[in-house]
């Protein structure tokens, strides 16, 4: 089966700036895969470059069967993956079932999954309601959650995903990407938080300077199957 | 790309329904600039009466860079580009949605303008049909322009300075041609306004068509 994404030697551009070294990278359907590195190592430009909002300056980006050195391939891309990033993307006068249901349906989601997406992540009371600019930041990150699951993505990129999240929250995001991947997506997170990452992950791949280290086992064994 | 277009454009209204930003800030805005124009021509009230097409035109001008500038604010906040960019969203869906819903906030607009250089400049409304006329071609030109300028400078840190000097040039022919056939209308002579009015329809549909097409790119590229 293909990998789910695939990079030899890529170079992608920050404005006119190369960014990344060549790197290399392949992540098979159903894998959680971790990045870890440095501030500045390139995981976000990994990140974003897999979800075709980066153009190929060089070598080549396969992602979910699309070559992304054709442009036009990227907008197909697109569709499939939901990027959980440091923005938001939320709009702060909207509510946050506004919010999940604009998303929700600008990636054609059924009204039963943008429901469904604000309950897994806990956003169906009183918070359903409130305006996006009154909440904290744990709840910000997630409606955005909310957001990325209403879309179904086939392709999960996560930007220090638990950042801002509180213990519940945390653990509610881990459970809902075991839950995603047990229904055949795909996961590529980006962390800082490693004991937490690692548990998650099934491979932890080290940035440095643009380009891959080594590909390492995670440091503990991933936890079971959370099923709510 | 229409179901799109009805989403960006539903979403966009809402936000302005919730921020009241068009309501409490914009017109007030172009009240306030209809009263510096009477301050300054007030000692000929002739003057402000035969100038009223005009000044009207030039106060929707104004009042329109403030929605303009508005709708891809709320874009820049947050990562809402990316956003819209990942979203799979038909590129001319979204500019024919962000158009729709900055052609309604002016529309709204000119409305309240309308009765404003009623109630101070005293100007006496004749040649409804072409009045309409006007507003909706001018306003759609304006939207489109609008829109396609906007999405242009909205990736630029100088977004907020450099989009009037972009887009007032551009809209030049949109407030000749639309004083022209507001002048012809309240004078009494609609036929004449009518060719204006023509020439309004012309740049809204070449701006219409040719943001539908390049919407897509620009988002990327900016």
């Amino acid at each position: 089966m293909e990998p789910v994404v695939q990079l030899h030697g890529a170079v992608t551009l920050l404005g006119r700036f190369p960014a990344l070294a060549g790197i290399d990278l392949e992540v098979a359907a159903g894998e959680i895969v971790l990045l870890r590195g440095p501030n500045g190592a390139g995981k976000t430009t990994l990140l974003r470059l897999c979800a075709g909002l980066l153009p190929v300056a060089r070598g080549d980006v396969r992602v979910l069967g699309h070559d992304l050195t054709d442009r036009r391939q990227a907008r197909a891309v697109r569709r499939r993956v939901g990027l959980l990033g440091h923005a938001t993307g939320l709009y702060d006068e909207l509510t946050v079932a506004d919010n999940v249901r604009f998303w929700g349906r600008a990636a054609g989601a059924a009204p039963e999954d943008i429901t469904g997406a604000m309950a897994a992540c806990t956003l169906d009371g009183r918070l359903a309601g409130l305006p996006v600019v009154h909440l904290s930041a744990g709840q910000r990150r997630r409606t955005s959650l909310a957001c990325l699951l209403a879309r179904r993505p086939k392709l999960w990129l996560l930007d220090e995903p638990h950042a801002g999240l509180d213990q519940d929250g945390r653990d509610l995001l881990d459970g809902l990407v075991r839950r995603a991947v047990a229904a055949g997506a795909t996961v590529l997170l980006a962390s800082h938080e490693l004991d937490r990452a690692e548990a998650l992950a099934d491979r932890v791949v080290t940035i440095v300077g643009g380009t891959t280290d080594a590909a390492v086992p995670p440091a503990t064994p991933a936890e079971p199957l959370l099923v709510p | 790309m229409f179901r799109d277009a009805t989403l960006i454009a539903g979403k966009d209204l809402r936000v302005e329904l919730r921020s009241k930003v068009t309501l409490q800030q914009v017109a007030p805005f172009a009240i306030l600039v209809l009263i510096l124009f009477g301050v300054a021509l007030d000692p000929d009230r002739g003057i402000l009466t035969r100038a009223s097409a005009g000044l009207f035109w030039v106060a929707v001008l104004l009042c329109g860079l403030l929605a303009i500038q508005r709708a891809f604010t709320i874009e820049a906040a947050d990562g809402g580009r990316d956003a819209l960019r990942l979203s799979g969203l038909d590129p001319a869906g979204i500019f024919l949605g962000k158009a729709a819903a900055i052609f309604v906030q002016l529309a709204a607009l000119e409305g309240v303008l309308a009765i404003g250089v009623v109630v101070m400049y005293g100007t006496a409304v004749t040649g409804v049909v072409l009045l309409l006329a006007t507003c909706l071609a001018a306003t759609a030109g304006l939207a489109a322009a609008g829109t396609l300028y906007g999405v242009l400078a909205a990736g630029l840190r100088v977004r907020e300075t450099l989009l009037p000097i972009l887009l007032l040039p551009v809209l030049a022919p949109v407030l000749i041609g639309a004083t022209k056939a507001f002048e012809a209308a309240l004078g009494g002579a609609a036929a004449d306004g009518w060719p204006w009015c023509g020439l309004l329809v012309t740049f809204a549909l070449l701006y219409t068509t040719f943001g539908t097409l390049a919407f897509g790119p620009l988002l990327e590229e900016s």
